[in-house]
């Protein structure tokens, strides 16, 4: 083969796109392509290189897809341009070219500071320098940040996850100078200063210091002052890295790159330029998504088009640690005449601005701190008329409601990608009908993911109706397989996916249809092929482990506990060397148990009179409780005591996701009752119940339901409660989610289970009654039955052996895992259900 | 030490369908399955997680492919081939198994 060939020097994120338009555009293979590398690893996703702290491993964040048509050669940086014989020179000897295609990315700048140059100082834009990052921290307690821009802060992030004590120094007044005004720097600064994180602004840094062993052990600010920082790094800017095209002639723009017109041509018409490196009519843009654009644009033209780069959005969106901050348009309000309109909610700590035209009638940009739920709309709609009122768009919750149906056809929705609403509509119409096809042919989503909420709501707009099924063994969803199963009296898995679904079963449809099944009453969770849907943690009644080993918890109904029973633990404890722990929901976890040990652990607990405490079932957990009346001297009820019987009566019973009780015996709610899915706060005329709140990943506070209810009211509300949410949620929703996505909401589920407009309230007391009466110690059921205990063995046919890879060291005089050390902690996603609208 | 020789493991009615055991081969840990009228047999060692857990994983199908989800952070590997369906490059290794008699042998499969 010998067409022309085109030779790309840098893999980077705009290179690779490069390659990839080209090659997906160029059909018959016309163009023979040759990338030079200087990094030794293929292209990787630069946006997201900080995850690699997280434990994001470099494969995970590869970008490269080889291709037998593309030949890269990693390692190996292009030297010298020779225009006139077109060659480009490598340590490996000479590459001829037809067309040339810069696609070199950027330099960090580093300010002629004296001591930039020491040991512990690093810079943060490849992998490899992250690993040298985390390699220097080792040990080390503090460090800095010179630069308090949207790098420094990414940074200044990772050297506190890092366990390093962070400064930020920043010349400018505030953080984030580029991005955000005044108002919202004031408000980035205290969050930035809740995570620990130190900020010195308005003053230079002076020189770097080094410590007795020759690294860097100090930062001299301008004012004086000394910042203890063992490690460096240095986020004061970017630089474009034109000087291959510098040596070779090649006009330069007026503050670096490698100067292109329109269609990303330099002056030599062979020669083009793509990404950080290009000075695209003498600007130079240092986000991914302009320099996507010049790829695509430089590729059309290679095949002949006359694409021209269609300017640039300057949106930046950067998740700190919980802290949303987001900028887009004209946030700084240049435009002649333009209106600011402010929002400042100190409750909930958010900032916002919009700018406007001189006739409040177009969004020109904005400024978002605290919340920026409404960032993927707003930046949509820059340049076009508002799509709602300015204070519906801001005030919290307002973003999100408004919604992206009221986008114009020309609204960019994906901006990393440049897919419009109109993009997305057609590809709808053709009949993409989810986010992952929708991702599949418009690429919108596939970046930076934040405009992936926009599409979910364009697909509603479209009257799309959104898949329900569970997995795809069953097309039906949790509340309509609950009512299949109950219904239709099914009992197996085998039936129920023999005669409503497909397949033979996964992860997601098994541990709920066994959930489903334990709900409605089918006998012992190991029993039969039960058994073989549960998840590990319900398959060995207790706690898998990082290390493969289990935790026992038994139940301690209101935390409350006799001195005896604690003996009997700490022996347990003792006797078979496990890790002991005050879990938080006010009870004891015994950890370290290996399968095999699991019923002789029980077998001593069961006969002191303990019963399972559910912690690994998707089921009642713990009913919290304080002193109460009975010591308290605020206490007005007997907390203890009813808590005590909640627990009793609730216990073992199996849900769509776990349940949580609390209760208090006063309104100074010690017992945290409120963070509960059921609450109770004693008033002094009886009880107050509140439904729908929860700790964990997204807290939320339970509401009111009833007040001043005597104990025999109180306990047929929580019974038709919990019923309820059991038939009709989603998996894994817990009931705060499942109120909320409730038509009606509160007042529904008071029409429901308190005037019974649904008729349901007997068949839902009916329902427990049959869970109170038919109660049994799962624990103590296994111990009497050998077909059960016969499951709790190491290895099938070497049963005396224990698990070899299971090995503990101590920590503070106690047990704990002794963990490979080439055994990287995994990110883990949180597991958490989407509400469905 | 890695043989090629086939070990009795244990009789076929040990092996509940859909639900892993795990056994002892030469040393090495090994995760047997029986689901929809096979038998297969992967490391132990979940790749991702670090700990020897995959016969505790609930087995299934995806797409008509016989799988097996780690119980740790639930990745879903096929049987058949031992690949990560949802991490790139990831991979269980096999080893063959067989059932003789009524007894399940299994050969470890040397490094590939
Ligand atoms: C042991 C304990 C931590 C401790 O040492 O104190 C704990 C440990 C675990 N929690 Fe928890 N949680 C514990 C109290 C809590 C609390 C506090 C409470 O209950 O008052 C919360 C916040 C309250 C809440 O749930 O709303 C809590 C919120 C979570 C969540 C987030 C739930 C959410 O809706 O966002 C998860 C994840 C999940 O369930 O999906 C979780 C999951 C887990 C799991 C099951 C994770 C896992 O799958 O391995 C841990 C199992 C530990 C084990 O093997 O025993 N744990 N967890 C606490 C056990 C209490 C008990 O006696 O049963
Ligand atoms: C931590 C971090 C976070 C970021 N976050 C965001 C974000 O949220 N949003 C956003 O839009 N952008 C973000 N960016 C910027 C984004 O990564 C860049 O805009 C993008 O990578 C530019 O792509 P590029 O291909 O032009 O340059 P690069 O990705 O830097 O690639 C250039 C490549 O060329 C190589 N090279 C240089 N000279 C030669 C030579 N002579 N021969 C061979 N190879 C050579 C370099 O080694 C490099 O591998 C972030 C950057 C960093 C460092
Ligand atoms: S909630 Fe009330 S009764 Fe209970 S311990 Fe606190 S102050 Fe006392
Ligand atoms: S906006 Fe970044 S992926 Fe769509």
């Amino acid at each position: 083969m010998t067409g022309p060939r085109v030779v790309v020097v840098g893999n980077g994120m705009v290179g690779e796109r490069f390659v990839e338009a080209l090659r997906t555009r160029d059909r018959d293979g016309r163009w023979r392509v040759t990338v030079l590398a200087e990094e030794r690893r293929p292209a990787y996703d630069r946006v997201r290189l900080s995850a690699f702290f997280d434990g994001v491993s470099a494969e995970e964040l590869n970008l490269h897809t080889p291709d037998d048509g593309v030949e890269l050669r990693l390692g190996e940086p292009a030297l010298r341009i020779d225009r006139e014989r077109r060659l480009v020179t490598t340590a490996g000897g000479e590459v001829p070219y037809d067309a040339l295609v810069l696609a070199t990315g950027s330099y960090p700048f580093v300010p002629p500071v004296d001591g930039t140059d020491l040991p512990g100082v690093f810079v943060y834009r490849t992998l490899d320098d992250l690993a040298a990052i985390r390699e220097h921290a080792r040990g080390r307690r503090t460090g800095a940040v010179i630069g308090g821009g949207l790098l420094g802060l990414e940074a200044a992030n990772a050297l506190r996850l890092l366990g390093l004590d962070t400064s930020v120094v920043e010349f400018a007044p505030r953080l984030m100078p580029a991005q955000v005004d005044e108002a919202g720097g004031a408000m980035l600064r205290r969050y930035v200063e809740e995570l620990g994180v130190t900020p010195y602004l308005g003053v230079a840094t002076s020189a770097l210091r080094p410590g007795p062993d020759g690294t860097v052990a100090a930062l001299e600010l301008a004012d004086g002052r000394t910042v203890d920082a063992e490690l460096v790094v240095v986020a004061a800017g970017i630089r474009p890295r034109d000087e291959l095209a510098r040596a070779a002639g090649l006009p330069l723009g007026p503050r670096g790159g490698v100067l292109v017109d329109a269609g990303c041509r330099t002056a030599d018409e062979r020669i083009w330029a793509v990404g950080e490196c290009a000075a695209v009519d003498g600007t130079c843009h240092g986000l991914v998504a302009p320099g996507y654009a010049t790829a695509e644009v430089v590729a059309d033209r290679l095949l002949g088009g006359a694409a021209t780069f269609p300017g640039a959005d300057t949106a930046t969106k950067l998740k700190l640690l919980g802290v949303d901050v987001a900028s887009f348009g004209d946030a700084h309000g240049t435009t002649p005449g333009c209106l600011d309109v402010t929002f400042t909610d100190p409750a909930t700590r958010a900032y916002a601005k919009l700018v406007l035209s001189d006739d409040a009638r177009t969004l020109l940009g904005g400024v978002l701190v605290g919340d920026a739920s409404a960032y993927p709309t707003l930046r949509a709609s820059v340049g076009g008329p508002l799509p709602a009122p300015p204070l519906a768009l801001l005030a919290p919750a307002g973003g999100a409601g408004s919604g992206a149906g009221a986008l114009p056809a020309a609204a960019q929705v994906c901006s990393c990608n440049a897919v419009t609403r109109a993009d997305i509509d057609a590809a709808i119409a053709g009949g993409a009908g989810d986010v992952p096809a929708l991702k599949a042919c418009t690429r919108a989503g596939t970046s930076c993911g934040s405009c992936v909420p926009m599409l979910k709501q364009l697909l509603d707009a479209a009257g799309v109706r959104q898949s329900t099924a569970l997995c795809e063994h069953f097309d039906t969803s949790r509340q309509e397989l609950f009512d299949i199963v109950r219904v239709r009296g099914i009992r197996t898995f085998s039936q129920l996916i023999a005669e409503h679904g497909r397949g033979r079963g996964c992860d997601i449809c098994k541990p709920v249809v066994a959930s489903i099944l334990a709900s409605l009453g089918t006998g012992h969770v190991l029993d039969g092929e039960q058994a073989s849907l549960q998840d590990t943690n319900d398959h060995f009644l207790a706690n898998l482990q990082r290390d493969g080993s289990y935790s026992v918890v038994p139940r301690i109904p209101g935390g409350e506990i006799t001195p005896e029973k604690l003996i009997v633990i700490g022996e347990v404890a003792r006797d078979f060397r496990l890790y002991t722990k005050i879990t938080g929901g006010q009870r004891i976890d015994l950890l370290g148990a290996r399968v095999e040990q699991l019923p002789q652990i029980w077998r001593r607990l069961v006969d002191a009179g303990f019963e399972s405490g559910h912690a690994y079932g998707k089921a009642l957990r713990t009913v919290k409780s304080c002193v109460g009346e009975t010591w308290c001297r605020y206490g007005v009820q007997d907390s203890v005591g009813l808590a005590v019987a909640l627990e009793l009566r609730y216990r073992g019973l199996r849900a769509p996701h776990k349940l949580k009780s609390a209760v208090s015996g006063c309104a100074r709610e010690c017992a945290e009752a409120r963070s509960k899915d059921f609450g109770i706060i004693a008033t002094e005329t009886g009880w107050n119940l509140y439904v729908g709140g929860n700790g964990g990943f997204r807290p939320r506070h339970a509401d009111l339901f009833a007040t001043d209810l005597s104990t025999e009211a109180l306990i047929p509300l929580i019974d038709r409660f919990v019923m309820y949410y059991i038939r009709t949620a989603d998996r894994l929703q817990r009931t705060a989610a499942w109120i909320e996505a409730m038509d009606g909401g509160l007042d529904h589920l008071r029409s429901v289970i308190v005037d019974d407009s649904l008729g349901l309230c007997a068949e839902l007391d009916a329902a427990m009654a049959r869970h109170v009466a038919s109660y049994s110690d799962e624990w103590r059921d296994v111990l009497e039955d050998p077909e059960r205990l016969r499951r709790f063995t190491s290895f099938v046919n070497a049963p005396d052996v224990p698990d070899p890879s299971i090995t503990f060291t101590v920590a503070r005089g106690q047990p704990v895992p002794a963990r490979a050390a080439d055994h990287r902690r995994q990110p883990v996603a949180l597991g958490l259900p989407e509400v469905r609208r | 030490m890695r043989t090629l020789n086939w070990t009795p493991v244990c009789p076929l009615d040990r092996l509940d369908p859909d639900r892993g055991v795990a056994a002892l081969v030469d040393g090495v840990q090994v995760a047997l399955f029986r689901t929809g009228g096979e038998l297969y047999a992967v490391d132990n060692l979940d790749p991702v997680g670090g700990a020897y857990v995959m016969s505790r994983g609930i087995v299934g199908s995806r797409g008509g492919l016989p799988t097996v989800a780690s119980p740790l952070h639930k990745q879903v590997y096929d049987l058949r081939t031992g690949r990560c369906l949802e991490v790139a490059g990831v991979t269980l290794r096999r080893h063959r198994i067989r059932c003789r008699d009524g007894l399940v042998e299994v050969r470890l499969r040397q490094e590939e």
